[in-house]
C-alpha cells in the first residue's frame, strides 16, 4: 500500500549549462574547462565555461570572417540591427537584473537600474551608426582644383575586457561594433552569467555570426594572448587593472595594435577610437 | 603483357581480381579515421609535422582564371614559403594547368627551384570526357614542357557502369606516354566513387595498371580528400606493397585547408601505411590554402603569438 507523501516532492530545477559564443554558436569552452559563480554567502550560481587561448583564436578567426560583411552593411542597416537588439534586451532585463543581482550580491532595485542604463546606453549608441561619418569625417579645403574627404573607416577585430559588470561590458561592445568593427570580448568573472545571456539576445536579434564573440574567464590569462595576437586591430582595456596596462601595450606594439583605456562617461569619442580615417582627393570638375 | 603479375590486363582478369577483393567495413574505417583524428601533436612533434607537410604540399593553382603571373608567384612560394624564414622548406611540387606547365618550369629554374617539379593534370582534366587522342596528345604536350609529374583523371563513368577494362587501359596507355620522363598519378575523384568498396577497387586498378601515386580527388568536387578515404587507400597501398614489393605514393586533395587537416592525414600515414610513406616521394597533399595555415602556424610556434593572414600571401 503506497503511502501519499504529506507534500509534493520538489520540483528538479532544469539549471542552464553556461558555454560560450562563438561564431553565432555556443560551444563549451576547447579545454573543457569550467569556473564557479558564488554568492557573496557562498552558495554556487552557476559554472560558466573558462576560455582559454585555443578558444581565443576560434573566436578571432570567426570575427575576422564577419568583418568585412558586417563593415560593408550600411549604416542604416547597422543601427537597425543594433536597435533590434535593445529590444530584445527589454524583453529579457527582469532576467538579466536577476541574474546581476544574484550574481554580484547588488539589490534587484540596483541591478535592475543596471540593466535599464545599459539598455538606454546601448539605443543611444544604436543611433550613432549613421551619423559617424558626418561627425568624424569632414571636407577638407585644399589649395588645388580637388575635393578631399576625411572618411571614417572601422578599424577590423577589437578585442575588449570590460571590468566586472553587464554595464562595463555594453559600454565596450556597442561602441566598437555600431561602427562595423567585430568584437571578440573577455569577459571576467561574476559578469559572465549576464554575458551569456546577451549573447542569447545577439543570437536572435538578426545579427551576422561572428560580429560579437563572448569568452568567458579569466582576463590574467586570455587579455596577453589577445594583445599579442597579431590579427587583432584594436584592444579596449578598459577593465585592465593599471599596473597590468603597460604590460599588454607592449605585447600589442608588434602589430601596432590600437590599445585604449577609457574612464568617464560614454561618449562617441570611444566609437572613433576604434575607426581609421581615409583620405579621398578627387579633381573637381572631372 | 603482365602487370605485376596479378593480371593480364583483360576485362576478365580484372574483374576476377577486384571481386575478390573484400568489401570495406564502412563503420570501422570511418570510427578508426575519426579515432586517429583525436591524436594530439604538440611542441617538436608538431613543428616536425609542419616542416613534413610543407615539403609535401602539392601547391596548387587550378583555375580558369589562372595568369602567368600568378602561376609565377605561386612557383615563388613553392621555392621559399616564407621570404623571411630560409629554414621553412620548398614544396613538394607546383601543380598547373597542361599550358602553364612551361611558365611554371621555366620561371622555378629562374629562381634557383630547380629542385621543385612541375605537376600537370592531364587527360581532360577535370571531368576525363575527352577521345582517348585527345588525353594522349594532352599529357604528352605536358611532358614536352617541362612537367615531371602527371596527374591525370580516370573515367569515372566507365568505372561506375563496371568497364574496368577500359578505365584500365587508358592508365596503362598513359603511363605509357610518360615512360621514364614522368610520374603518373592517378586521380579517382572519390566524391563520384561514391563509395569505399569502389575507392578500394579503383585503387587497386590504378596500381596494376601502373600508377606511381594514386590520389583521391580533382578538387572541384565535394566531397574530397575525406579521412576514412584516405584511409581505404593507404590500406590499399599497404596491402599492395606486401603483395608486390612496390610502394605506391597517396595524394589526397581538396578540402585539406588547415594545420590541423594536414597533422591528421599525417598520422592516418604513420598509422596506416607506416612511416615510410612520411616523405614526398611517397605521400603529397594538394592543396592551395592550406600552405598559408602551415605558414601561419609555424610563425606562431617561433614568435609564440598567433599569427594574422596579412603576413602571409594571399594566393
Amino acid at each position: 500500500m503506497a503511502t501519499t507523501p504529506k507534500k509534493p516532492v520538489a520540483r528538479l530545477e532544469v539549471k542552464k549549462t553556461y558555454k560560450l559564443y562563438i561564431n553565432g554558436a555556443f560551444p563549451r569552452s576547447e579545454s573543457g574547462r569550467v569556473y564557479e559563480i558564488l554568492t557573496s554567502k557562498g552558495v554556487s550560481v552557476a559554472n560558466p565555461s573558462l576560455a582559454s587561448r585555443k578558444d581565443l583564436r576560434d573566436a578571432v578567426v570567426a570575427a575576422r570572417a564577419a568583418q568585412s560583411g558586417w563593415a560593408k552593411a550600411t549604416a542604416y542597416n547597422r543601427g537597425q540591427i543594433l536597435y533590434r537588439i535593445a529590444e530584445m534586451l527589454e524583453g529579457r532585463a527582469e532576467q538579466l537584473a536577476t541574474e546581476i543581482s544574484l550574481a554580484t550580491g547588488v539589490s534587484s532595485k540596483k541591478a535592475h537600474d543596471e540593466v535599464l542604463a545599459a539598455i538606454d546606453r546601448w539605443v543611444w549608441m544604436a543611433g550613432w551608426s549613421d551619423k559617424l561619418s558626418a561627425a568624424f569625417g569632414a571636407t577638407n579645403p585644399v589649395s588645388g582644383p580637388y575635393y578631399n574627404f576625411t572618411i571614417p573607416e572601422p578599424q577590423g577585430v577589437i578585442a575588449v575586457a570590460p571590468a566586472e559588470s553587464f554595464l562595463a561590458f555594453i559600454d565596450a561592445i556597442a561602441p566598437a561594433i555600431v561602427s562595423g568593427n567585430t568584437v571578440v570580448a573577455l569577459v571576467p568573472g561574476s559578469a559572465a552569467i549576464a554575458a551569456m545571456t546577451f549573447a542569447e539576445v545577439l543570437a536572435t536579434s538578426d545579427l551576422p555570426a561572428g560580429v560579437v564573440n563572448i569568452l568567458t574567464g579569466s582576463h590574467d590569462e586570455l587579455a596577453p594572448w589577445a594583445a599579442s595576437h597579431m590579427d587583432i586591430d584594436g584592444f579596449d582595456i578598459s577593465g585592465i587593472s593599471k599596473k597590468k596596462r603597460a604590460d599588454l601595450k607592449v605585447a600589442g606594439a608588434e602589430n601596432l595594435k590600437r590599445i585604449h583605456h577609457f574612464e568617464g562617461a560614454l561618449s562617441p569619442t570611444r566609437i572613433y577610437a576604434f575607426m581609421e580615417t581615409k583620405t579621398v582627393w578627387h579633381p573637381i570638375g572631372v | 603483357m603482365s602487370f605485376y603479375g596479378i593480371v593480364d590486363g583483360s576485362e576478365s582478369s580484372l574483374k576476377h581480381f577486384l571481386a575478390q577483393l573484400p568489401g570495406v567495413d564502412q563503420v570501422g574505417a570511418e570510427a578508426r579515421a575519426a579515432m586517429l583524428a583525436t591524436r594530439s601533436i604538440k611542441t617538436s612533434s608538431k613543428r616536425w609535422a609542419i616542416d613534413t607537410a610543407i615539403s609535401m604540399v602539392d601547391l596548387t593553382t587550378l583555375e580558369g582564371a589562372d595568369t602567368a603571373g600568378k602561376v609565377r608567384a605561386l612557383c615563388s612560394k613553392a621555392v621559399r614559403p616564407d621570404p623571411t624564414d630560409s629554414t621553412v622548406p620548398s614544396v613538394g611540387a607546383v601543380c598547373v594547368y597542361n599550358d602553364m606547365v612551361a611558365i611554371a618550369r621555366t620561371h622555378l629554374d629562374s629562381i634557383g627551384g630547380e629542385h621543385v617539379p612541375v605537376a600537370a593534370v592531364s587527360t581532360a582534366f577535370p571531368s576525363g570526357r575527352a577521345s582517348m587522342e585527345v588525353k594522349i596528345q594532352d599529357t604528352q604536350d605536358a611532358i614536352d614542357s617541362g612537367a615531371a609529374e602527371i596527374d591525370m583523371v580516370i573515367d569515372r563513368g566507365a568505372f561506375l557502369s563496371g568497364q574496368f577494362g577500359l578505365v584500365f587501359d587508358e592508365i596503362v596507355k598513359i603511363r605509357e606516354v610518360c615512360g621514364d620522363r614522368a610520374h603518373l598519378k592517378v586521380i579517382f575523384e572519390t566524391g563520384e566513387l561514391v563509395t569505399y568498396d569502389n575507392v578500394r577497387k579503383a585503387s587497386y586498378l590504378a596500381m596494376l595498371a601502373g600508377a606511381d601515386f594514386i590520389k583521391t580527388s580533382t578538387g572541384k568536387v565535394a566531397p574530397a580528400a575525406t579521412p576514412p578515404v584516405v584511409l581505404v587507400m593507404l590500406e590499399a597501398v599497404r596491402d599492395f606493397y606486401s603483395m608486390t614489393n612496390h610502394r605506391i605514393g597517396v595524394k589526397p586533395a581538396g578540402g585539406i585547408r588547415n594545420t590541423k587537416d594536414a597533422i591528421k592525414q599525417l598520422v592516418l600515414v604513420n598509422e596506416t601505411a607506416g612511416p615510410e610513406w612520411l616523405t614526398p616521394e611517397l605521400f603529397r597533399i594538394g592543396a592551395s590554402a592550406l600552405l598559408n595555415d602551415l605558414l601561419m602556424q609555424r610563425m606562431k610556434m617561433d614568435d609564440g603569438y598567433y599569427a594574422s593572414p596579412n603576413y602571409v600571401t594571399i594566393d
